[in-house]
């Protein structure tokens, strides 16, 4: 394999025709290009979608009341109802698998009525009344200060974490806001932090335009009693949320007295459920582009397969002059082989190096021109790399086998004959 | 040094098949410089193809040096051409990509020996040939009788028991077919065995012993005074 003469040879065979040799590798060139680049396109817009997720605990569902449409128990249909924080207990001795349950309540301004008033400034914001577990469900972390705690639920502090939207709104540009007072419907609330989302792929601006409370001074400043107008569940690692999802909604329907066939009585969305379906969506993907590119890279492979034999019939009498002189006839195979595979590398190499390249040149722009919605970071792994030179390997021995074995299927003097 | 009983032949052509050797009864000693005659479609070239394993007979014993020469697959043929033969054809048949002293390297290459050693011995032989200036020079740059004799010293890097030379002045001018012939002489005075196919009568007496087929068969066997080339030159 590492010997010179051959060597020498193959790259004389390969360089006696160079025309030729640059359009046969510029097929199987093509093909890696494609499938790295269509690999790297669906990596890029995985990342981007998978951005939105980032940092949200995956294993997580959300549920909300809504009317009844049924009527049950004596209860009319289309009532109004919420939970009850006794619900919330009920759920942690039902329903084991729960990791978090953090219940909410929210206010939101009748549209256009700015609720939230900081000295001079004013705005309208939704608020919410949150348990500190609410921070490991959400994607978002906190930037300044300090999160609600368990001492804010315990003693009903009337204290508020708020957005980096809203600092921006309301405060001067190094205006210090912790300390300071929020007058939010009335009620005054002292900021003892800010928080900032993890995902921070522009548009997005309302996620940061949001107010937390704890929990218990938000109900008893609002006159919210023992009500819970929205929970965020998420399972233990290793159980599936979505397998719970019927409990949950089962256990919550008894006990707020709702016709168990009641479908719309309560909303949710299974986070996780959602998640997966991205996952289907991309894995498919994946398998699309793998598919079209190999096929692509096929049609280079049987390029130079094509010009493998060309070159053998071309040789064909050098082969007879070769085994008139004792060369053995695994030794033409081998060179022949070793021809297409070399070609086949060289050519894929420089494939996966144009196609690395090109996408480090749209990394590079993305830098420069700023986050592009649902697309981010495109990239292939050493992996991939890896598998795309195996496949190289391989086709170009399948490249070569054909031609090889027509090579030393000639017999020698029929070869020699040959003009 | 070679030795063939009641060899045959037949090529199928479509539905009729050519019987082109009929049973040849033939003996070579060492030392010999033999030439076979005959006009085309005598059989001439497809015994030396036989002598040469680059054909295979359909009956007949063959030995070389008292190795039976028969069942050979590919392999083992390629091998025992490296070791016992070597080739020199009408059309001199080097290989154009490769320059004078690679083409004698050749067989030299095929027997595993190592570069250095390669090198050596194929400028050697194309001293012995007097074209050790020509050994950086391809093919194309050479004329027909260069060619033919970088062709002889390729045959006979390999140090073979016996050469094989079909029609090697064929495609030459007279003058330059003495040349060659003068070379075949000294090459077979130093004792080896020599096969030469021709059907030109003065290229024939040129050798020891000259050998006539006719449809198959050898119609007349006889030693001859050797003429020797070198006057002709």
């Amino acid at each position: 394999m590492f010997n010179r003469d051959r060597w020498k040879e193959i790259l004389e065979v390969l360089t006696s025709n160079w025309f030729r040799t640059i359009l046969t590798a510029f097929g199987v060139f093509w093909g890696i290009l494609i499938l790295i680049i269509l690999l790297a396109a669906g990596k890029g817009l995985e990342n981007g979608i998978k951005q939105d997720f980032n940092g949200v605990a995956t294993n997580t569902m959300f549920m909300w009341t809504q009317n009844t449409t049924m009527a049950y128990q004596g209860l009319p249909e289309g009532r109004r109802f919420n939970f009850k924080l006794e619900d919330v207990d009920l759920l942690r001795q039902k329903v084991p698998e729960l990791k978090i349950i953090s219940p909410r309540n929210s206010l939101r301004s009748p549209s256009g009525v700015d609720n939230v008033i900081y000295g001079t400034e004013t705005g309208s914001y939704r608020i919410f009344g949150d348990y500190p577990e609410i921070l490991q469900q959400n994607p978002m972390y906190v930037a300044k200060g300090r999160f609600i705690n368990h001492n804010d639920i315990r003693e009903k502090r009337k204290v508020v974490v708020i957005g980096d939207g809203i600092r921006k709104d309301l405060y001067k540009e190094d205006e210090e806001v912790l300390g300071t007072y929020l007058k939010i419907s009335g009620v005054n609330f002292m900021v003892v932090g800010t928080y900032k989302e993890k995902t921070s792929n522009g548009g997005n601006q309302d996620s940061e335009r949001q107010i937390y409370a704890p929990f218990t001074s938000f109900s008893q400043a609002f006159n919210r009693a023992d009500n819970v107008g929205w929970m965020a569940l998420t399972a233990k690692n290793g159980k599936s949320i979505s397998k719970l999802t019927d409990k949950i909604i089962g256990t919550v329907k008894q006990s707020r007295k709702v016709h168990p066939d009641d479908e719309r009585a309560i909303g949710f969305f299974d986070l996780f459920r959602q998640y997966n379906r991205v996952e289907t969506l991309f894995s498919a993907m994946r398998w699309i582009a793998i598919i079209v590119g190999t096929l692509v890279l096929i049609s280079g492979v049987i390029g130079i397969s094509n010009i493998m034999l060309i070159v053998v019939k071309e040789r064909t009498k050098e082969i007879g002059i070769r085994r008139a002189l004792g060369e053995n006839p695994w030794s033409i195979k081998k060179q022949i082989l070793m021809e297409s595979i070399f070609l086949t590398i060289i050519s894929g190499m420089t494939g996966i190096i144009t196609g690395s390249l090109f996408i480090y040149g749209v990394n590079a722009l993305l830098d420069n021109v700023g986050p592009v919605d649902m697309f981010l970071n495109p990239s292939v792994s050493v992996g991939v790399v890896a598998l795309a030179l195996t496949i190289l390997i391989l086709s170009g021995l399948l490249a070569g086998f054909i031609p090889a074995q027509s090579a030393i299927k000639v017999k020698p003097i029929d070869a020699l004959r040959t003009e | 040094m070679i030795e063939i009983k009641n060899l045959h032949k037949s090529y199928k052509m479509g539905s009729n098949s050519l019987h082109v050797l009929k049973g040849i009864n033939f003996s070579v000693e060492e030392g010999e410089l033999v030439a076979i005659m005959g006009s085309s479609g005598s059989g001439k070239s497809t015994l030396l193809n036989i002598l040469g394993m680059l054909d295979g007979a359909d009956s007949g014993e063959y030995n070389l040096d008292n190795v039976p020469i028969k069942d050979l697959n590919e392999t083992k043929a390629a091998q025992y051409r490296n070791k016992f033969l070597g080739f020199v054809f009408q059309s001199f048949n080097l290989i154009n990509y490769k320059n004078a002293m690679e083409n004698v390297a050749l067989p030299l290459y095929y027997q595993k020996v190592n570069r250095k050693e390669r090198q050596e011995k194929s400028l050697k032989y194309l001293d012995q040939v007097g074209l050790k200036e020509w050994a950086t020079h391809l093919p194309s740059e050479l004329s027909g009788g260069q060619k033919q004799r970088v062709a002889i010293a390729r045959a006979m890097a390999a140090e073979p028991k016996v050469l094989l030379a079909d029609e090697p002045t064929g495609a030459l001018d007279s003058k330059t077919s003495y040349e060659v012939m003068d070379l075949i002489q000294k090459i077979n005075d130093e004792g080896n065995t020599i096969l030469v196919v021709t059907h030109e009568p003065d290229i024939a007496e040129m050798c020891k012993r000259i050998v006539h087929l006719k449809d198959g068969v050898i119609v007349e066997d006889k030693k001859v005074e050797q003429v020797r080339a070198e006057q002709y030159v």
